[in-house]
Formats: C-alpha cells, structure tokens, sequence
C-alpha cells in the first residue's frame, strides 16, 4: 500500500510526565500509520502507553504531560504544528475519540440532547433546533430506542451500555475521518460489548471513516482490526496485519498475550499468563523491556535495546532474536517454544 | 497479576503502622509546604514570646502614665499608647499568653468530650449513636458564635466562662468527625480479629481506634484554634469575657474603638496581632491536613 | 426524593424539639431565682413573687416546658423586661435589618467567592492563584469586627468619609458592613470553589468536552463550574445560617439595630426573655436554612451520583 493512502502516520511520538521524582516517559519512540478506510488495533496491557497515546494524537494531554518529540502527520498536515484553534477545529469534526469509562465521560448536568448537539453548534454553526433534530437522527443511528425521549434525559437515567452508544454519536456526529476508540468495551457487559463493536465496525463501513481501536484484548482485535501493534512500556514491539500476526507472532511478548487468550480449537490444561508486571515506567531496564518477563531474554537483552526491523513475513519486530547479533539458542522459534521455555 | 502482587504488600505493612515512621513521612511533607512551616514558625514564635516576652518589654502592662496618653507610635512606645498611658506594645506582648491559653484550653476541652462523644458515638452506634448525634445537630443548631453568646448570657461573661463557651461551641465538630474516623477504622479487619482475640472494648478504643483517628483530631484541633480565638477576642470585644484592665486583645481593642477617630494606633494592632496569630493557626493546619492527608502527594 | 424529604423531616423534628429544651432550660441555667430573672432586678419581692405565679415556675419542669412549646406556637415569647413589649414583636422589629445584612452579604460572598475561586483553579500554580489564595486566608483569619472597624477608620471617617459610620437603611450604609460580614464567607467559598473546580476539572467528561473542540474558556465556565458548583451549595447555606447568627459583631460595630445587638443590648441588661426568644428564632431559621439546603444539594446532586 502506497505511504499516501494513510489517513495518519506517527513517527516517533514522544509524550512524558514531568512529575516531581522523574520524567516518566509514558509514550516513547512511537510509530505506527493507519490506512484509510481500515482498522488499526493497538493492544497492550494497561499502563503500556495505549492511551497516551491517543490522547497525543488528539493534543489533549494535560499537565504534567507533554508531547516531547516525533510528528502526527494527518492528511499531509502535521498536528503537532498546529495551533490550539486549529486543533479545537479538527476535535470532534475531524478526528474523534471514544473513551473507555461511559459511565464518567458524560457531563452529568447536562442532557444528552445537548452534550451532542454542542458538536454540531461548534463544528457546524447550526442553530439550538436544528443541532437537536441532527441529534436525534445520530441517536437513531446508534441504535438507541426511543431517541426522542432520551434526548431529553440525563446520562445517570441511561444503562452504561446506552452511554456509550451515545458517547459514539457524539464521537461521529460531524463524521470524523478519524475516530480513535479507547477500551470502548472495556467498562460493559460481554453482551454489550459484542453490540457496541458492531456498531463501530457497521458505522465504519456506512461512513468510511478509519478507526484506531485500542484494546487489551486480543480477541477483539481478531474480529475488527485489519492491522495490529502490539504496545509494550511505552514502545511498539510489533506490527503486523492482523492475519499474519496470528499466525505467525514473532515477539516473545505477543506470543505470551496469544497464549493467555482462551482457545476453543485445542484442549488448554489451564490459560497461561504472563508472568512478572510491566516494569514501573521510572525504572525502565536497560536493555529490552520486555526482557525481565521473557523466557528466552539472554545478556545482550538485558543490555541492549532492540530496534523495531522489518521481517520478511511482513512482521516488524523489536526483538533481538531476529538480528544478525542474537546470542541465545540460533534454533528457537519463539512461537512453538514459549509454553516450554516459560513452564522450565 | 498485579491484584495479587498488592495484596500481599498490604499483607507485610500490618496495621497499627508504625508510628514513628509515619510521623517522619508527614514532617518530610510538612518541611516541603512552605506555607505550613510559614504557620508552624510564627506559632512557635507567638509560644516563645508569650513565655519570654513579658520579661523583655520595657514597660509594665498596666504602668499608667497621664503624660503620655495616646500618643502615637513612636521610638518608645512602638504601637503608641492607650488612654491610660499604657504602651500598647507591652500590652499586647502580655496578652498573647492569654489568647493563646484561651484558645489551648477551649480546643482542649472541646476536642477531648467531642472525641469522647465521638467515639462511643461511632463504637457503640445504634442508640446511643442516634441520641448523641442529634444532640449535636441540636448544639450545631445554633450558628456561629450564637452557642457561645447564649452560654456566656447564663454563666456570665468573664475568661473562664468564654473557654467553656467556646469549648462547649467546639464540641460537636470534634464529635463528628471522630465518629466518621471511628466508623472508618471499625470497619477494618484487623479490628474484628483484635475482638475475636477477646480485646476488651476499653483496649480497642485506646489501643488500635484513637491511634487511627488521631490525625483528623490534630487537623481539626489546630484549625479550631483559629477558630477558639477568633471567637473568644469577639467576645471580650463585646465585653462579655475578659473584662479590662487584662491585657487581652479583643478587650483592648474594644477600648480602642472609642479612641478610633484621633488615634487609629490603637485599634490597629491588637486587631494585627489577632490576625497573626489566627493566620498562623489556618496556615500550619491547611498544610499538616495537606500532609496528613494520604490522598494529597508529596 | 420524596422519600429523602421525609427522612429528612423526620430528622430534624428532634433537633427542632432539642433546640427548644435547651433554650427553654437557658433561663433555669442561670444561676439564682427564675422569676426574680424574668421580673427583673429592679422587681420587688411581691413583683417577683406575682412573676413566679404568673409563668407558674412552681410547676413540674415538664408542665412548664409543655406551656413554653404552646407559647411558642403562638408566636408568644414573653415579654421583654425592659420595655414590657412582647419580644416577638420586638424582634420582629429588627429581624429584617438582620434578614438584609446577612442576605446582601451571603450574595457578596458568592459573588466574589466563586468568581475567585475559578479564577485560582484555572491559573492554578500561578502567582495570581497564589495571591488570591492568600488573601482569602487572610479573609479567613480577620476578626470580622475588627475588619469592620478598620473599614469605618479608613472609609468612613475623614479624611475620605465615604460611607455612614453606623446606621442602616440606605445602599451607603449598607456597603462596609455588607463588606465586613461577607468577607470571611467569600475567602471559604473561594477555597470551596477552587478545590472543587480542581477536582472537576480532571473528571472524564471534561476531557469528552475537550475532545468534542470545546473552547478551553467553555469547558471551564460551562461544563466544568457547573459541576464545581454543587458542593459550593451547601457552604452558601451553611453560610447564610452562620451569618444570622454572627452579624452580632458586625451589628455592634456599626451600630445597626438588628437582631444581633437586641441579643447584646439585652444581655447586658440582664434582659432574658429578650435573649431567649432571639436564640430561639436564630437557630430554628438556621435548622430551616440546613433543611432546604440539604433539600437542594440532594437535588442537585442527583445526577452526579453514579447510578
Ligand atoms: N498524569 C500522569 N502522571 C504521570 N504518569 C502518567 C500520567 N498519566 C499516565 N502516566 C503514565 O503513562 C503510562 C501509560 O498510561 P496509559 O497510556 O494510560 O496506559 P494504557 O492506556 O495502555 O493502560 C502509565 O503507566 C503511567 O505511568
Ligand atoms: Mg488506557
């Protein structure tokens, strides 16, 4: 695919906190692009930077937060250059975004009616009625029943599930180009959860808008994205589209989350997880990140810090295993030796 | 993962935390909030010059000198002198012992029977919780200095009775906050297994609730103080406490009102040094509540 | 809701009865004769003698304080000793001058409070933040008496005389003391209202605002104070309340004949019925005032509670 049909590319994004102890670097050497049209996932456990670095895209990281380095070209244009004014003009309009608390992410004193009406008096110059009879038409498209009456009630009078289909109309009244889902699924029941990401995808296809999906969960992922980056400690450790990622996973790292999804194909005596926690973002290790947790980490990842090459699956991987500088068993294969390295 | 990794670090610190640690933690804080140690410093200044002040001014509080009535402040008489001649410097050296006992002493009586109050309020709930506390809404009915009025209207107004009013005016603070505290603290495990263990009610309170609740009591006390004194110089001011010729403030300052339109000195700085001194105690108990407060960091 | 209200009535009843044991016992309180207190010091004995038959303090304790609640119900407080008058209608007489003063200061202490205390949240950390922050401390700590005098030396007198010394009627005379007693509330509802726009102002929904292209001024004025406000409600009433009762100080200074300096004048002049029934009107309107503000925070705060 030609560099020119991306909706947006990161390269390397850089955002910190700058708290009273140390610089945490929260997203650190980012990047990734997002075809027009498909679905990028970013998976990752929580606190691997997922919504850092969404919120980098939108500018909307509050202090102490500061994005430190690298580009967001959208459209040709790079939005770290420009000004709070133009950004404001493309929040809401352009780019959109979903959170993953519904029950929060609604101001409570204000009707639903209003709260998605207010983006398209910003963004549209429509009059109070007219922005209301817009509402009403995005209610009807999320799939929420009785709209004319819900656009009069408050968010604590709405299930969380309806939250949310109203945060998504709010999100894609103005018909984003972009619309970059943070864990949307994350706060629901299971049931909901497979509602709301029909939606998306249904949306998606009616507006053709791109979506980054930020998930935790690699099950989703298999069922929505078109590509996938997996996110460790604030780095991408790989990326690839998304059948090749399942099926051939090259980082130790993603092998381990695809270990732990439960599986229906093969007898599992029990699920495996990953042992250890993501390493405290103010004590990096040196070397590798993923090092301390891995099973095949040898000297050099202890000690070294892998670059993010090009495989010749179509993979790009952060791991040392794939260089020319690999010093541990020539013969492994990550894939099939994962369950045998971490039970020894 | 992580659930797991936190329990058992909560595990390890086993309640009741140790004390000594947990005081170093809050001093640290403290030292890095400058406008608490602003407070704590001009406290410790008010106790030192309220023990050797007396004995430094030059003058006698109640020296009277008809030569030298009013006279504005000048190199001798810094803050100028009464209509009696008296400096008003030395004055006000000698009464800040008595503001502060007055405050020390209302803030002790109030908060030592409110947090009685409060904790068997809190401990014992039920019945007993339902009549103490509204016995307090009874007593919080009363607004503002209204409680303290009433109670010096029928004991009459001299200092001992202000420390009770205003002590009395303290009482349901204190007794609220410590039931909260003590309903906090009851509901923690340890406390059930401390009684499983066959601790009686008496050691439980003084053992494992009051060494819990102690930090809101010391928050609130220092902040009351403000309060106790604030109330109690309104008192004298309206000649219901300390009566003249004590060099209290708010008695001073009530004479000074007569002599205001010639000679504003002497309303001035009893009412300066009022301020002071209450901002002091405003000032340490935003910061140790900012310290003591395990949601606010560093 | 309705329930709440209930609930909420069912629990003040017992403060209202408590309000009224206490002020009646005031009088019993006093050390020495009831009826010599209420007929006077000046009575002699036969006057006192016709005091005690006549509120019938030989009675059961019970009897009389059942006689007082009946008195009450019908707005009968005694009479003062001083003037003879019936004291409801001497506090009548001056309850609207105290009504006024703690109105139009509780309006000024919003007013500056909160315009304030979203000033500091929003330049948090600045030297501007810090200033306010200061001076509402100082606010804070001022005896508002003496606050008030100081007013009076440096406005009120020459060389400027701006303002009436003492007195209450026109806008003039209202300004320092209006002044003197709002002070004190402005600086807690800055400090509330800056907590609170700080607290609000890292909620979800903010960053929904935001993320929607809603001008920073916007999310601060309209989604962000909106919610700040609501806890503020509660320090408005609270405040309201605490300056019925603390515009004594303020009264006394100014001289302004409002229900404050009635308690004042008739402590001094051993004036009890007088003293009685003003505490009684003043903490049965603060339990009031408490009640609807409960009422209303309840209100208000209905949607801001998660389910
Ligand atoms: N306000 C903040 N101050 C300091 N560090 C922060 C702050 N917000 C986020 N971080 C850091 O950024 C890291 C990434 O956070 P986040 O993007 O929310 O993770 P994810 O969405 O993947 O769960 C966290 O581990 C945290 O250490
Ligand atoms: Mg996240």
């Amino acid at each position: 695919m030609e560099p020119s049909s991306n909706i947006i590319e990161v390269n390397d994004l850089r955002t910190s906190f700058f708290t009273e102890e140390a610089e945490v670097k929260a997203v650190d050497g980012v990047s990734f692009s997002v075809p027009s049209g498909k679905t990028l996932g970013i998976v990752g456990e929580s606190g691997s930077g997922k919504s850092i670095t969404s919120l980098s895209i939108m500018r909307l990281i509050q202090e102490p937060g500061q994005i430190v380095g690298g580009e967001i070209n959208f459209k040709s244009d790079n939005l770290l250059d420009k000004s709070e004014s133009e950004m404001r003009r493309i929040r809401g309009n352009e780019i959109s975004m979903i959170f993953q608390e519904p029950m929060t992410s609604l101001n409570p004193v204000f009707t639903v009616g209003d709260q998605i009406s207010e983006a398209y008096r910003i963004h549209q110059g429509l009059s109070k009625k007219q922005a209301l009879q817009k509402s009403l038409e995005m209610l009807e498209l999320v799939g929420i029943p009785s709209p004319k009456d819900r656009l009069k009630r408050y968010p604590h009078e709405l299930s969380g599930g309806m939250r949310q289909r109203v945060m998504i109309a709010i999100a894609l009244a103005c018909k984003p180009e972009l619309l970059i889902a943070d864990e949307p699924t994350t706060a629901l029941d299971v049931t909901i959860q497979a509602q709301i990401l029909r939606l998306i995808n249904n949306l998606q296809d009616e507006l053709g808008m791109s979506v980054v999906l930020i998930t935790h969960d690699l099950g989703v992922v298999a069922e929505t994205c078109d590509y996938v980056a997996v996110m460790y400690a604030g780095k991408i450790v790989e990326y690839a589209d998304v059948q090749t990622l399942f099926e051939s996973p090259k980082h130790p790292y993603t092998v381990g989350l695809l270990s732990s999804l439960p599986r229906h194909d093969i007898d599992q005596e029990e699920l495996q997880v990953i042992k250890g926690m993501v390493p405290s973002p103010t004590n990096m290790p040196e070397g590798c990140r993923f090092a301390p947790r891995c099973p095949f980490a040898t000297d050099l990842c202890k000690e070294q810090l892998p670059t993010l090459d090009d495989l010749e699956d179509g993979n790009q991987v952060r791991c040392w295993v794939y260089s020319d500088k690999w010093d541990g068993d020539p013969e492994v294969n990550v894939k099939d030796d994962y369950g045998t390295a971490t039970s020894s | 993962m992580a659930e797991t990794s936190v329990k058992t670090q909560q595990a390890e610190t086993k309640p009741p935390s140790p004390q000594l640690e947990n005081m170093k933690k809050v001093y640290k804080k403290l030292k890095k909030n400058k406008t608490a140690m602003v407070g704590g410093i001009l406290i410790l200044f008010f106790i030192i010059v309220s023990i050797i002040g007396p004995v430094l001014t030059p003058f006698d509080p109640d020296a009277q000198d008809y030569t030298n009535r009013l006279a504005s402040p000048n190199a001798d008489n810094w803050f100028g002198t009464d209509h009696h001649g008296r400096d008003i410097f030395t004055r006000i050296i000698h009464g800040t012992s008595i503001t502060l006992y007055i405050g020390f002493s209302s803030v002790l009586l109030g908060s030592v029977a409110g947090t009685v109050i409060g904790i068997v309020s809190g401990y014992y709930g039920k019945k007993i919780d339902a009549i103490l506390m509204r016995s307090m809404d009874v007593l919080l009915a009363f607004p503002g200095i209204l409680l303290a009025l009433a109670i010096v209207s029928i004991l009459g107004g001299s200092l001992q009775n202000v420390i009770i009013a205003v002590a009395v005016f303290s009482i349901p603070v204190f007794a609220r906050i410590v039931r909260g505290s003590t309903l906090a603290v009851k509901k923690l495990e340890y406390v059930d297994a401390v009684r499983a263990l066959g601790a009686s009610d008496f050691r439980i309170i003084f053992r494992h609730i009051l060494p819990n609740i102690m930090s809101p009591i010391i928050v609130q006390a220092t902040l009351r103080m403000a309060t106790a004194i604030l109330a109690a110089s309104g008192l004298s001011f309206l000649g219901l406490g300390a009566q003249p010729p004590t060099p209290e403030w708010g008695a001073i300052l009530s004479q000074g009102r007569n002599y205001m339109w010639d000679d504003p000195h002497y309303a001035l700085f009893p009412g300066l040094a009022i301020v002071v001194v209450v901002l002091a105690f405003n000032l340490f108990g935003d910061g140790l509540r900012d310290a003591l407060d395990p949601k606010t960091k560093g | 809701m309705l329930v709440f209200v209930l609930r909420r009535i069912l629990q003040t009843i017992p403060v209202i009865f408590g309000v009224t044991i206490l002020v009646f016992l005031m009088i019993h309180l006093i050390p020495g004769d009831p009826a010599q207190i209420i007929a006077g010091e000046a009575a002699s004995d036969a006057q006192v003698q016709q005091m005690r038959d006549r509120l019938g303090l030989n009675d059961h304790l019970l009897v009389q304080y059942g006689r007082f609640l009946g008195d009450i119900m019908q707005f009968d407080l005694g009479n003062s000793i001083r003037s003879g008058n019936p004291v409801s209608a001497e506090i009548g007489s001056r309850f609207w001058v105290t009504f006024e003063l703690a109105f139009f200061s509780t309006l000024l202490s919003i007013f500056i409070g909160i315009i304030a205390g979203v000033i500091s949240a929003t330049k948090r950390h600045t030297f501007l933040d810090t200033s306010i922050m200061v001076i509402a401390l100082f606010g804070l700590s001022m005896p508002n008496f003496w606050l008030g005098l100081m007013l009076i030396q440096y406005f009120a007198l020459p060389p400027l005389q701006w303002f009436p010394v003492s007195g209450w009627g026109s806008i003039e005379h209202m300004v320092l003391p209006v002044i003197t007693l709002g002070t004190a509330g402005a600086a807690i509802i800055a400090r509330m209202t800056r907590s609170s726009m700080l607290e609000v102002i890292n909620q979800d929904y903010i960053r929904t605002a935001r993320a929607k292209g809603v001008k920073e001024q916007i999310v601060t004025y309209k989604h962000a104070l909106r919610n700040a406000l609501i806890p503020v409600v509660t320090v408005v009433g609270l405040q309201f309340g605490t300056l019925l009762g603390g515009t004594v100080l303020t009264e006394t200074v100014f001289s302004i004949n409002g229900l404050g300096r009635l308690v004042i004048d008739s402590i001094n002049a051993r004036d009890f019925p007088i003293v009685q029934g003003t505490v009684l009107v003043i903490a049965l309107l603060f339990v009031l005032v408490n009640f609807l503000v409960d009422i209303s925070y309840r209100f208000l705060n209905k949607r801001i509670e998660l389910d």
